[in-house]
């Protein structure tokens, strides 16, 4: 009886690594600029390769909702070197950038060179050699659409980075949370995690090798750290009663906590990992829950309703220091997480009697709603700080979508079956 | 050249990361113990097998399954609320005096509430309920040895449902009673 019992694990384990297409994410624009820049991708040269880089790229674009791809049909010529490139031909297209390329084999390994142009001048803008692993062609395909964001906007990429989400699947009765890692065009998704507890509030150490998260196995709550290198996990706090809402200090060093007393009321609390010492931040009769470093890591931003309903304060980790509300606009504004430059935080707010995604300005506490579904939740920002991805409720399903801070542009990210819940984008990789 | 370098080593190195293999950690169930340990090997196949210890009430089996012991009662609660109403006095009190009665029974109050808002701030709210069934209990003789509290927050809903007549079923506390040691 147990030989094919264990022949049946094996089978599924082999299922869950190699097939993950129930994780599958896939990505849509639902509301791009006005005016996207158009930029053609020319097919990379390279033979034999697993990876379209050059459709990688302009996938990547094209998702971001700035840049208009051109396809391969409406293309004059396939240059795939300088001396080749006849920009007279291109601007018939209406192309404003081209982008060229070749592959090359560097042993085992991979060399991405590529250049950008500017149609109506002429002029080569960037040049780079991106060197990747031979299981690396897609990241050095989304490292290479970075530079080009960079290059044309003036603001970093965020393509080369992952989100990590939890997928709940199966009805009430039977249901399972996996926590699973994808890059963050929804590609090569990862279960991490998968359990018949729930799994919450996954959140990427700074350096983007670990991810905290919370953890119901054994019917209690117990904040987990893993390491996604080596696959192995910890528990570093499993106190009676609430142990949740983990949030990593700038250096990842420090683990801020929601705690509960024995009473069950939460406090936030900061960890030193080394030794696992605690140090309450909070004390008070409220909910004081889902704190959040600022970048400089002297300061945390949380969520306290201790003026009766939840909102969101800042408190500076010194002796004597009393927490500061911040928010003011609305009787609901829960889980802050501050944008990579300090400047905004990323809230969940009531909005005409729905929940939705809110951006706050840190100086002035003005308030920006930028989405507009009926359940939206846990906004994360990407490393780049222009776009939130997001959970939303979309009939009746959880799925992902992003909205930029600035742009307007949405996209909607859905798995094939599940509850797509709590994303968290990771730093750039 | 410097920075082509730099780019180069930052993205050999996350494509190592991204080649690097991760078999999925499956969590085993409930009863195993605190200290859980990475499985490597194990699959979803063997988290099912628990499904044997689960004997759920017939009228309102469907969110104690998948663990262990036996769902008693629920309680259920206003929106952002976690007064019990007077309505499930007679509940609090049969419940209070059954433990009175008996020291060594032992039971866990687990706190929910609906998927509106944020899951964090949910986890606390459904631990306010989970404390106010506690202190109830406590007024009715229980012992604080008995009792044990958990909130899933909006994590483990009984219905589905995305309107108020589901949110108002997923607002509870439950009762379960364990096993006894």
């Amino acid at each position: 009886m147990a030989e094919p019992r264990r022949l049946l694990s094996v089978l599924l384990l082999g299922l869950l690594v190699t097939l993950p297409a129930h994780a599958q994410l896939t990505v849509q624009i639902t509301q791009g600029v006005n005016a996207p820049i158009p930029v053609a991708v020319v097919p990379f040269a390279g033979d034999g390769l697993a990876v379209d880089v050059a459709a990688v790229v302009e996938a990547d674009l094209a998702r971001s909702g700035r840049f208009a791809g051109l396809a391969r049909t409406a293309m004059p010529q396939r240059p795939t070197a300088a001396a080749q490139f006849d920009a007279t031909q291109w601007r018939l297209v209406k192309t404003d950038y081209l982008v060229l390329g070749r592959v090359l084999h560097d042993g085992d390994r991979y060399l991405v060179e590529f250049e950008l142009y500017n149609v109506l001048t002429g002029a080569r803008l960037l040049a780079y050699s991106v060197t990747a692993a031979a299981t690396g062609l897609r990241l050095a395909a989304h490292r290479t659409a970075d530079l080009i964001y960079e290059k044309i906007l003036g603001v970093p990429g965020a393509f080369a980075s992952r989100i990590a989400y939890v997928l709940v699947e199966g009805p009430p009765a039977s249901r399972r949370w996996k926590l699973v890692v994808a890059d963050a065009d929804g590609e090569n998704p990862v279960v991490v995690v998968n359990s018949p507890q729930p799994l919450m509030s996954p959140t990427w150490s700074p350096d983007g090798t670990r991810l905290a998260y919370v953890s119901f196995e054994g019917h209690a709550s117990g904040v987990w750290i893993q390491n996604m290198l080596t696959g192995s996990r910890e528990k570093v706090s499993g106190r009676p009663g609430i142990n949740g809402a983990p949030a990593w200090s700038p250096d990842g060093q420090r683990l801020a906590l929601a705690l509960s007393q024995p009473d069950g009321n939460v406090d936030v609390f900061v960890m030193e990992l080394a030794s696992r010492a605690l140090l309450r931040v909070t004390d008070d009769p409220a909910i004081d829950t889902e704190p959040c470093f600022a970048p400089d890591g002297q300061s945390l931003y949380f969520t306290s309703d201790r003026a009766g309903r939840p909102q969101i304060y800042h408190i500076v980790l010194a002796a004597g220091e009393r927490p500061k509300r911040v928010t003011f606009e609305g009787n609901y504004n829960a889980r802050p997480r501050v944008s990579p430059d300090g400047t905004q935080l990323a809230v969940v707010t009531q909005d005409q009697g729905a929940y939705r995604i809110a951006t706050v300005d840190v100086a002035t506490g003005r308030s920006k709603v930028v989405t507009s579904g009926r359940l939206d939740e846990g906004p994360s920002f990407a490393p780049n700080g222009q776009t939130v991805v997001y959970a939303a409720r979309e009939r009746g399903r959880g799925v992902l979508a992003t909205a930029a801070v600035d742009s307007g542009v949405t996209s909607r990210i859905s798995a094939a079956s599940g509850d797509v819940r709590e994303p968290a984008w990771s730093p750039r990789l | 050249m410097k920075r082509i370098l730099s780019l180069a080593l930052i993205v050999a190195l996350s494509s190592l990361l991204a080649a690097c293999p991760k078999k999925p950690t499956t969590v085993p169930n409930a009863n195993a113990g605190q200290v859980v340990a990475p499985v490597s090997g194990a699959s979803t196949g063997s988290a099912s097998a628990d499904a044997n210890q689960v004997r759920p009430l017939a009228n309102d089996s469907a969110s104690s399954a998948g663990s262990e012991g036996v769902l008693a009662s629920t309680i259920r609660f206003e929106y952002d609320s976690s007064e019990i109403k007077a309505e499930y006095a007679p509940v609090i009190s049969a419940q209070g005096k059954r433990l009175a009665a008996d020291r060594r029974a032992t039971v866990r109050l687990e706190g929910h509430t609906d998927e509106r808002g944020s899951a964090e701030y949910n986890v606390a709210l459904g631990e306010r309920r989970a404390q106010a069934v506690k202190k109830a209990l406590l007024l009715q003789g229980a012992s604080e040895s008995q009792l044990s509290t958990v909130s899933y927050g909006e994590e483990r809903p009984v219905t589905d449902g995305h309107d108020e007549a589901a949110w108002a079923q997923n607002r509870r506390v439950e009762i379960i009673v364990l096993a006894a040691h």
